[in-house]
């Protein structure tokens, strides 16, 4: 096998919509799936503070036990045939996506140690010519306090990665807004 | 536990810069911070196979809705590889791009270019056991961007391919040979490496052109490949 060179990345432009925004896609649930559902909404901003009418949000999480639906991930853990891990959420004119799905488990991390329950997610927009990786942690979990990620980041930009529990919401309601710029600039990961 | 693969670092150059001055959208929406390198986990070296049922029809852009697009027809063929030029079998690749006139089929797309009502600009395939794919479509017009005076996007047809992992994740666009305007468009150039650039262009393939039908691009697809050694962890 010839060594090949990479391809570069570039933008999404404007008019993914049609093409990669379908409601199959949205569905992360259904009525079997197992574990606590939860609902994530959220907001994108520019450096401006306003609101980007045109990304997309693309989630990538584990099941309720803490194992990914994928080969590689060879824990001893069930696999739920009911749930696969991956959703696409388009944001509408103000900005906004809505996630519904169960709260993950916890994953093994790096030397032996045990990742805080997260989603990971990769942000695609016009004005962005690669996506940006980020993660969604939930408040009050212990593990927050080890998670090798969350540690990675420099304490005073933790919080961004936090889901907020949202008032106006249920118990299992959650608010995540990403600022992709600016003073309260959402911590992107280089992976 | 998990297994023992770790995508390359990707190599300088090789993407655009978030923050490209020349492509005006930028200047909002890049994130200023460098963004935060973490080991690769088992979050980053699994990722999304989206289970869908794709239709062999929706390889084939040509016609819709009843009847033929206008324009001229191609195809655009090649592989899904990795850096090591290992094929990668079964991936999603999902498409999109104007019609010939130009236009997209987008309720935002204000360019004053004729819809056509049988074209969708929409398209997906599985690639192959051998990382193999194949549209049958018709080549997208160049279309105005307000990006600066007289702004034209060269002729492009969008990509989005997951491969194995959330690591390889990669959306990009693919120019044809001989374009004029790809020397004057600031997304193509954000790209810093000039052969880098230069993978994004598709090659005119006698190979892949069928007599009296259809002229053949050949572009292959390269995602992230493992690295040599696992990291030790
Ligand atoms: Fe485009």
């Amino acid at each position: 096998m010839a060594p090949a060179r990479l391809t570069p990345s570039q933008t999404v432009g404007p008019f993914f919509g049609p093409a990669l925004v379908r409601s199959e896609l949205e569905q992360m649930v259904d009525a079997e799936t197992r574990g606590a559902r939860i609902a994530i909404t959220g907001r994108i901003f520019d450096g401006d503070g306003a609101a980007v009418p045109d990304a997309m949000v693309e989630v990538w999480q584990a099941n309720a036990e803490g194992r990914y639906d994928h080969p590689e991930d060879r824990q001893e853990k069930l696999l739920d045939p009911h749930f696969h891990g991956f959703g696409r959420f388009g944001t509408d004119q103000h900005g906004r996506f809505r996630i519904v799905t169960i709260k993950p488990g916890a994953v093994p991390g790096p030397r032996m140690t045990l990742q805080a329950p997260h989603l990971n997610l990769s942000i695609f927009a016009r004005g962005l010519l690669n996506r940006v990786v980020t993660r969604i942690y939930f408040p009050g979990e212990p593990l927050n306090q080890t998670d090798a990620a969350l540690n990675a980041v420099p304490a005073d930009r933790r919080a961004t990665l936090i889901a907020a529990i949202d008032s106006a919401g249920a118990s299992d309601s959650y608010r995540f807004d990403i600022f992709l710029q600016g003073d309260r600039e959402t911590v992107f990961f280089d992976i | 536990m998990y297994g023992s693969a770790r995508y390359r670092r990707e190599p300088i150059g090789t993407h655009p810069p978030l923050d490209s001055p020349a492509y005006a959208s930028t200047s909002k929406r890049a994130p200023r911070c460098a963004p935060v390198r973490i080991e690769q986990s088992l979050s980053e070296i699994t990722g999304p196979r989206p289970c869908v049922t794709v239709a062999p029809a929706e390889a084939d852009l040509t016609r819709w809705a009843g009847d033929a697009a206008m324009g001229e027809r191609i195809i655009v063929a090649g592989r899904v590889l990795d850096e090591d030029g290992r094929a990668i079998a079964h991936t999603l690749i999902e498409i999109w791009q104007a019609n010939a006139a130009g236009r997209y089929r987008h309720d935002h797309d204000r360019h004053d270019a004729p819809l056509d009502p049988h074209f969708s600009g929409v398209g997906r395939t599985i690639a192959g056991a051998n990382g193999a794919y194949r549209f049958m479509t018709i080549k997208p017009g160049a279309y105005p961007w307000g990006n600066h005076h007289n702004a034209w996007r060269p002729q492009h047809i969008h990509l989005s391919v997951f491969g194995p992992a959330l690591a390889t994740r990669l959306v990009t666009q693919m120019y044809f040979p001989g374009d004029p305007l790809l020397a004057l468009d600031p997304i193509f150039n954000s790209v810093p490496d000039g052969a880098a650039r230069a993978r994004l262009v598709a090659a005119f393939d006698p190979e892949l052109t069928e007599p009296g039908h259809a002229l053949g691009y050949r572009f292959d697809i390269v995602l992230r490949g493992r690295a040599a050694t696992p990291a030790v962890g």
